[in-house]
């Protein structure tokens, strides 16, 4: 780290410690602002989460996603108007034993995410990959559409809930008061007492909520802020570490997404606006549009991912290029497996649709890549093309299979799966 | 060990095929890589019986391997095409004039009429002296812009229904990344068309029919089928933004090979949300071409260079066009920021 020999430009007082965008030197006080204002306003803008909702933090013990959850102790422990109106829980997913890291291994980072966890107050899970396999159905919804950030229902709730919050009754102020000198760590019966007197002589109920979350601010500050501050520290350490010892840190094209993390970083440095552009154009978009009409049926959505099939398009178009491709590479291998009487393996497949009974999707072939395909949107074919055998596939794809489709010689198929999967 | 093609079975596979792994023999090969053409150019309604259809040709490998395919299929699928070679001489030395040595081979070879029209003749500039004053960095944005409007000159002196080029899919998945990466949502939404709407004066539609093959395929097809094309990358590409691009879906490519055809499906199944601003199509004041601007980019590129001001028309310069419309001169500042190039 260089020294930087420059005031900040926000407060133009403090030295600088970092560079941020093409040129703006930060001190580190305005930096942490910055940050902290930076998230908040993602949370207002996009308003997606409404007071008094459960929210679930995904962390990965990772340096992005503990910031994450620093920033919403932070954002919680603020005074009432600004503070945050949701409710947080804290995810783990322990995916060590796709890795290949050693129960050991595993066993430490857990132990080292819960003390974490649990200091924040928050429910946690710390779940493993593998209980996918045995989770009875998809627990997967589709998401919601596109969420109109001018939609009036948000602001409304919003305002509800702050007028249910001032709604007091003197009976609310008692408990809360008692409930305070629980809270206030040098507790006495004098200190009650005095507490009790402060609260009768005030007249109205606007000035005891408000004297109310003075205190309460006040108190919950003190405790926190020592945690916080003395903690945050500790907790990045922490971090830190987790991080390093879960992942293997490997080579550029050891994954598309390490690929494209380091191509978009690498052409940021040469061109500055490279994340922001990127960022601002994918909020233009969007992939496949659901059917706007009232009559349209509505769109199917993948088996495994829930977003809408995109394999439905034109015959001019790249998926069906690729079928097209399969097709002309190995035809005759496609028919020489067959038992079924000759059928031109051209039609049967590339419509997109399960075939009748003789085709190459019969029964008495093993169920295969093939009759899986048709249920899933372009993606997660690409990934299910890697999978070795589907007899190990979740048994929440055979329920699916089985309510999804219609065709008798699928419910032999599906039934195959449905005895393997029990024998195994 | 040898394996056995997996089309045929009988002869020994000698190649595996980039886009699906899969093993084939020379002549499974080409069958399988003209057909996917013939079944792209069907589909997509590409030509229409009895069209006078001009094959850009460069000379490299990818024109060369679409006019020897196109030849091949018209003939084979009787399409019923009048086909013919078109070819833009932009005047680059030791390049382009070589590249045209081997234009003229193929206009043998297939037996096909070829027109060449040049830079020089229509703009009077070649690329060359375009580089003396612009330099390095932005050269290929004149260079790509004049050879667009060179195509449709001389495909229009030509008098012919229908241009086709030789872009490929590896050229239309990089175009897919690029216009993410710069935020160019029009061009977005447009560059996975397989053909230009045929809509409009001046404006002859051009289609791509090996938009779905791999540029690997198209060497190999070139290589096995020993066809002559000119290898040589152009002299002034290698700072083009496009570079990145390119060098990013390549390493795509090696980690998933069908990261290619994915990019494009990618490209072709995004859509634009409501209420965000495009542009409008109009047409140009000055030439008539079409425009979503006062001018188009070929009559302000070309205003640039006259006037000495290489940077118009490189950036947003668009208050400055009605200035130029009028033939006005600009101010001392105005001319300044116009002036300034990095080479």
């Amino acid at each position: 780290m260089f020294r930087l020999n420059r005031k900040c430009m926000k407060c133009k007082e403090g030295t600088a410690v970092l560079i941020i965008r093409v040129n703006d030197a930060f001190c580190r006080s305005c930096f942490k602002e910055y940050f902290i204002h930076k998230f908040r306003a993602m949370l207002g803008k996009n308003r997606v989460i409404f007071p008094q909702e459960k929210v679930l933090l995904a962390v990965s013990g990772g340096a992005a996603s503990c910031s994450m959850l620093s920033q919403v102790q932070e954002g919680l422990s603020r005074e009432a108007p600004k503070k945050f109106r949701f409710v947080p829980g804290i995810i783990y997913i322990d995916d060590g034993g796709a890795c290949g890291r050693s129960a050991e291994e595993r066993q430490r980072s857990n132990a080292l995410l819960k003390s974490i966890f649990t200091e924040t107050g928050f429910t946690y899970f710390i779940v493993s990959l593998e209980q996918v396999f045995s989770l009875p159905t998809s627990v997967l919804v589709p998401g919601t559409s596109d969420p109109d950030p001018s939609n009036p229902s948000y602001k409304q709730a919003v305002d509800q809930y702050i007028k249910e919050k001032q709604t007091l009754t003197e009976e609310n102020v008692a408990s809360a008061v008692a409930q305070l000198s629980i809270a206030d760590s040098a507790y006495s019966p004098e200190r009650k007492l005095a507490l009790e007197r402060l609260f009768s002589s005030m007249k109205t109920l606007t000035a005891k909520e408000d004297m109310l979350q003075t205190l309460r601010s006040v108190f919950s500050k003190l405790l926190y802020s020592f945690c916080f501050y003395f903690l945050s520290f500790l907790r990045y350490v922490i971090a830190v570490l987790v991080i390093l010892t879960a992942i293997d840190i490997t080579h550029d094209k050891a994954s598309i997404q390490r690929l494209t993390e380091s191509f978009v970083t690498n052409l940021q440095s040469d061109f500055p606006s490279t994340v922001s552009t990127i960022y601002r154009t994918s909020e233009k978009l969007h992939t496949v549009m659901p059917p706007q009409s009232q009559t349209a049926e509505p769109a199917s959505k993948c088996l495994l991912c829930h977003c809408t099939l995109d394999t439905k398009v034109d015959k001019a178009s790249a998926f069906h290029a690729t079928l097209v491709s399969e097709q002309l590479s190995q035809i005759k291998l496609q028919d020489s497996s067959l038992d079924a009487p000759a059928q031109s393996a051209e039609q049967c497949c590339t419509e997109g649709q399960g075939c009748g009974p003789g085709g190459c999707c019969s029964s008495n072939r093993l169920p295969s890549h093939q009759d899986l395909k048709m249920l899933l949107c372009y993606s997660c074919r690409l990934t299910i093309k890697d999978m070795v055998s589907l007899r190990k596939a979740p048994h929440s794809w055979v329920q699916s299979l089985r309510v999804l489709h219609s065709s008798n010689s699928f419910y032999d198929v599906v039934d195959d799966m449905a005895s393997q999967q029990f024998h195994m | 060990m040898p394996v056995q093609c997996s089309n045929c079975v009988q002869r020994r596979a000698v190649l595996k095929r980039p886009k699906t792994g899969h093993s084939l023999c020379k002549d499974c090969f080409f069958w399988a890589f003209e057909e996917e053409i013939h079944q792209t150019i069907v589909s997509a309604g590409l030509f229409n019986r009895g069209e006078t259809v001009a094959i850009g040709a460069s000379g490299g490998k990818d024109s060369t391997v679409l006019a020897h395919v196109m030849k091949v299929l018209n003939e084979r699928y009787g399409y019923g095409l009048d086909l013919l070679l078109l070819s833009v001489d932009e005047g680059i030395t030791g390049y382009r004039d070589d590249s045209l040595e081997t234009v003229k081979r193929n206009q043998q070879q297939y037996e096909l009429p070829l027109k060449i029209v040049s830079y020089e003749e229509l703009y009077g500039w070649t690329m060359d002296a375009i580089v003396k004053q612009v330099g390095l960095k932005n050269n290929c944005t004149f260079c790509g812009v004049f050879r667009r409007q060179a195509l449709d000159r001389g495909a229009m002196m030509l008098k012919v229904d229908r241009i086709c080029t030789g872009h490929n899919a590896d050229d239309v998945a990089e175009t897919v990344l690029m216009n993410v990466l710069r935020g160019d949502i029009a061009r977005l939404r447009r560059c996975t068309s397989i053909s230009t709407a045929s809509d409009g004066e001046g404006a002859i539609p051009r289609c791509k029919p090996l938009k779905y093959a791999y540029e690997k395929e198209i060497v190999l097809y070139a290589y096995f089928k020993k066809l002559d094309y000119f290898s040589t990358e152009c002299i002034y590409s290698p700072n083009a933004y496009r570079g990145h691009a390119r060098t990013f879906l390549k390493d795509l490519e090696s980690i998933r090979p069908s990261s290619i055809i994915d990019v494009i499906h990618s490209g072709e199944t995004l859509s634009i949300k409501e209420g965000v601003k495009m542009p409008v199509q109009g047409t140009c004041s000055r030439c008539g071409y079409i425009s979503s601007q006062a001018l188009c980019k070929s009559c302000v590129l070309l205003e640039g260079l006259n006037r000495g001001l290489p940077k118009l028309g490189i950036g947003k310069h668009h208050r400055l066009h009605g200035k130029i419309l009028a033939q006005e001169s600009l101010t001392e500042q105005e001319e300044k920021k116009l002036k300034a190039v990095d080479f």
